[in-house]
């Protein structure tokens, strides 16, 4: 039984797709055969961090509207066999996605694999609309900031109440928390909300804190999802929060101040 | 805390509090704005408007309150009278 999980926030920028990227190559490098699929349709950026870009022949639309079958559209990540990527559309309009359309689909690839991770658009339009819709699972990424928080807290209310699984009245989607570029410093110094205020104010599980890293840009430069980019903080981050989602209790690292030298600590820098 | 650190100017009070604060009643509002039932608005000026057939009272004396628990939900409806109300038509 395929699993489908959504990663979603509301707002744009604080790292969706960086995480389905993640989270999807950290599943199938456990051996679960794993789709991730992006749902940004005309601003497609999933294959460009997954560094498929030039392997693009048909996309999502193309599956939907039957002018390709599912398994010409996937693209099998060359670092990982159990991983496939399916590309968003970058030049249809978004009404493209149908809700019978994407259950069509979600339902074959639930066939031949274990998790479908569905990256969303930023908003609350069709396209967020439909990444969610079908989910078990849902990742809220929110970065420690006022705005994301909120949007945040708002996709959960979209979650609980237009889902399939609400208008059902099944089992609710489990939400998980995904706090991204966090620091330890700022919030050491009272300027950056902590992840237990976060927490608090969004009363959700927390799958991981991702720290500020600068290997994040550097993966997506190369188009290489971070969470294989193992010497990195955020890389691990994200191989712990793959492993407490399939159920390892694992503590949360990066939550403290890196340990500096004598020096720095002199200067306060 | 550095050695620079103490020639600085003190510190501010951090403005995560601040943020913190402000959505704690941010979310609260929306939480509960969140789940009521969209009839809501018109209910209450539907109401106003029959009280009003009766006693003269200000357009904001009738305030609906919607809350929903696990097993209920609680419509309470307050309505503010004017000291001596005088009925209309008599």
């Amino acid at each position: 039984m395929a699993r489908t999980i959504v990663i979603t926030s509301g707002k744009g920028g604080v790292g969706k797709t960086t995480t389905s990227a993640a989270l999807a190559m950290g599943l199938a490098q456990r051996g679960h055969r794993t789709a991730v699929i992006d749902f940004d349709v005309g601003l497609r950026n999933l294959d460009l961090i997954m560094g498929c870009e030039r392997r693009v022949v048909y996309d999502f639309v193309n599956v939907i509207n039957g002018e390709a079958n599912i398994n010409q559209a996937l693209i099998r990540d060359k670092r990982c066999d159990a991983l496939y990527v399916l590309p968003a559309s970058q030049t249809r309009d978004k009404d493209a996605l149908t809700k019978d359309g994407v259950g069509r689909v979600l339902e074959e690839l639930a066939k031949t694999f274990d998790y479908i991770v569905c990256d969303s658009p930023a908003g609350i339009e069709h396209g967020a609309y439909m990444a969610m819709y079908y989910a078990d699972d849902a990742v809220v990424v929110t970065n420690p900031e006022v705005s994301s928080v909120r949007d945040s807290d708002r996709m959960l209310g979209i979650l609980s109440s237009k889902s399939r699984r609400a208008e059902r009245n099944e089992a609710p989607i489990r939400e998980y928390l995904l706090l991204t570029r966090y620091s330890p410093e700022r919030v050491a110094k009272g300027e950056m909300l902590s992840v237990n205020d976060v927490r608090e104010i969004l009363s959700l599980d927390l799958l991981g804190v991702i720290p500020e890293s600068k290997a994040v840009l550097n993966a997506s430069n190369s188009g290489v999802p971070v969470i294989l980019d193992t010497e990195s903080d955020a890389g691990q981050a994200y191989h712990d929060a793959v492993g407490r989602y399939l159920g390892e209790d694992l503590p949360h690292r990066f939550l403290e101040i890196k340990k500096k030298g004598f020096f720095s600590r002199l200067m306060g820098g | 805390m550095g050695l620079l650190d103490l020639f600085r100017s003190h510190r501010q009070r951090g403005t995560a509090a601040i943020a913190k604060e402000r959505l704690q009643i941010l979310v609260a509002h929306d939480r509960a704005t969140r789940n009521q039932p969209s009839y809501l608005p018109q209910l209450q000026q539907e109401i106003l408007e029959v009280i009003r057939k009766y006693v003269d009272v200000d357009m904001n004396a009738v305030s609906v309150n919607y809350e929903q628990d696990d097993t209920r939900e609680v419509l309470e409806l307050n309505i503010v009278l004017p000291e001596a109300a005088p009925a209309k038509g008599g």
